[in-house]
């Protein structure tokens, strides 16, 4: 069930420079939601932003009733969204998306691998994960040390292993050219960030024939599946990533 | 409590509110968060008679007040309406409108033939007004001899409420809206959307696959006003009035200027539930003025 309601910002810091984490509770508690879902928020005050935002789910911590949302400030919309203060209010719907990560693996080597701000829904995905019993990788890239978030936070979780095109922290390079890859040894893939890293690690999960689904964020208006404005190209041709998505087996997109 | 029961013609509304297809799915999309039976009725997306994938990614560009799409009509084709959506939208106790396009008149016509079959379909609104689609939509829309080809075959085969929805982007809209009215047309629904474009300037690329898509919400708001007085004070049949209405007082206004009923749009991606509040909106305005009918309201600047 998708709900219209207004949640409280409890706490909201910045992790870098174009990164806020953002801490929101409620009266009531929070309604039911899954790995790899979204958020539409509006952002009030702002008259260049007319639509909502659509913000993947970062983490929801039940005994506190806070859904957490790691955003980045790139356009009006979200640097409007990081002056919100503690105490002031912020309207959401929630939670959307069909299709979120598939939380139904058990005992299995699980490899997460996100970029930039992508790495988002990978937290509280690993939790439902971790909780099935499996054994869990992070592979988090960034163009720097300071890009890389929440490493304390996904480490509670499995083994984190990184990234940078700069060499400033772990290994050297892309992602995909982390030395861990090298001897194939996971069950499944799941990765969020752009579209060029999530491409080259669907490559990659063909070549190893490992299973693999991606969290597209494609521009979007509803959120809900009526405005058909932000399709993606499928095997069943265009489908709207807000409702049968986000979340994607890549077998099934034309990549 | 006012009375907010309105009359199309032959086709009877619990209120003035529809909302505009393109925006509201098969309005299952909404059921989540509004009670759709308590609409005026709704219009389902754009139906083809064959299956139509639409254009390529990307559709849809924000814009101020406002948004461009470039969908394109994408749909499973009457077909899989009738079969797969009409058994799940047909018993809602509201009027479930079709919006039906098409490529050429044959196609307009077969698609409505079929729909007249559907028992709980009271109505169509044909739409000779998309800007997406390269054959037919907004091509019959600007020129009122061809908006009279199209409705007058459509009228033919289509015995039920013929709503036609017309397109701002011509010389004269009330000139296209008494030809539809002289072939038969039993309401017009108006605006559609606005021709429009937007550019990525640090890429130098546009941003839509189209190039250029159709402009709605609250920016397009005076243009629809203005449309629609000029239609009201044109012709004889209803005219319902849409065009960045985002809230009752919007609605209001269309109504003054001569709308028999509205549809809301865009506003249902910003607010799920904003078909309620103009409902109530409106109840509460009407009572506010000691009206005891919204038909006292209609068309009341020029009274």
């Amino acid at each position: 069930m998708k709900h219209i309601l207004d949640l409280t910002l409890k706490d909201s810091r910045f992790l870098n420079a174009r990164n806020i984490l953002m801490k929101f509770t409620a009266d009531e508690p929070l309604p039911g939601m899954k790995p790899g879902q979204f958020v539409e928020a509006k952002v009030e005050g702002e008259p260049k932003v007319f639509l909502r935002r659509p913000i993947s789910i970062h983490y929801v911590d039940e005994e506190k009733n806070e859904l957490w949302l790691l955003v980045q400030t790139v356009g009006n919309g979200t640097h409007q969204m990081a002056k919100l203060r503690p105490g002031e209010t912020m309207n959401f719907v929630l939670p959307l998306g069909d299709r979120g990560f598939d939380c139904e693996k058990r005992n299995q080597r699980l490899l997460l691998v996100g970029g930039g701000v992508g790495v988002a829904p990978l937290l509280y995905l690993a939790k439902a994960l971790k909780e099935k019993g499996n054994q869990i990788t992070y592979l988090l890239g960034g163009r720097t040390k300071a890009d890389l978030m929440q490493l304390d936070e996904f480490s509670k979780y499995g083994e984190v292993l990184v990234t940078t095109e700069d060499g400033s922290e772990g290994e050297k390079g892309f992602v995909t050219q982390h030395s861990v890859l090298n001897d194939n040894k996971f069950d499944y893939i799941y990765t969020c960030g752009p579209t060029p890293m999530m491409k080259a690690v669907a490559d990659y999960a063909k070549k190893s024939a490992t299973p693999c689904e991606v969290s597209l964020e494609n521009r979007m208006a509803c959120g809900l599946g009526a405005c058909l404005c932000c399709v993606t190209d499928t095997k069943h041709g265009h489908e709207c990533v807000c409702q049968k998505g986000p979340v994607f087996d890549i077998n099934d997109l034309n990549w | 409590m006012a009375e907010l029961g309105v009359k199309l013609g032959n086709l009877t509304l619990k209120n003035p509110v529809l909302t505009a297809s393109g925006t509201f799915g098969y309005g299952t999309e909404y059921a989540d968060f509004i009670d759709l039976n308590r609409l005026g009725g709704f219009i389902v997306k754009g139906t083809t008679l064959n299956h139509r994938e639409g254009n390529p990614y990307p559709r849809m560009a924000e814009t101020p007040s406002g948004m461009l799409n470039a969908v394109g009509l994408q749909n499973k084709g009457v077909d899989y309406f009738v079969e797969k959506i009409y058994p799940t939208i047909k018993d809602y106790s509201t009027n479930v409108l079709v919006n039906v396009s098409g490529a050429c008149i044959e196609d307009y016509v077969q698609c409505a033939e079929t729909i007249n079959a559907l028992e709980k379909i009271p109505a169509i609104e044909l739409n000779i007004s998309c800007p997406n689609v390269k054959k037919g939509g907004m091509g019959f829309g600007t020129s009122p001899d061809m908006a009279a080809e199209v409705v007058g075959a459509v009228r033919k085969v289509y015995k039920k409420h013929l709503m036609v929805k017309l397109s701002p982007n011509v010389t004269s809209i009330a000139e296209i809206a008494k030809s539809v009215e002289g072939v038969g047309a039993d309401s017009v629904s108006l605006i559609n959307t606005l021709l429009g474009m937007a550019i990525d300037a640090e890429r130098r690329k546009p941003l839509l696959s189209t190039v250029t898509g159709g402009l709605s919400g609250a920016c397009v708001k005076p243009v629809a006003l203005r449309c629609v007085w000029q239609v009201a004070n044109a012709v004889k049949i209803p005219v319902v009035g849409l065009g960045g209405i985002m809230c009752a007082t919007d609605a209001i206004e269309f109504l003054l200027a001569g709308a028999t009923a509205v549809q809301i749009g865009t506003a249902n991606f910003i607010d799920p539930a904003v078909t309620m509040k103009v409902i109530d909106g409106i109840d509460e305005y009407l009572d506010r003025h000691h009206f005891s009918s919204v038909t006292e309201i209609i068309g009341a600047i020029n009274d």
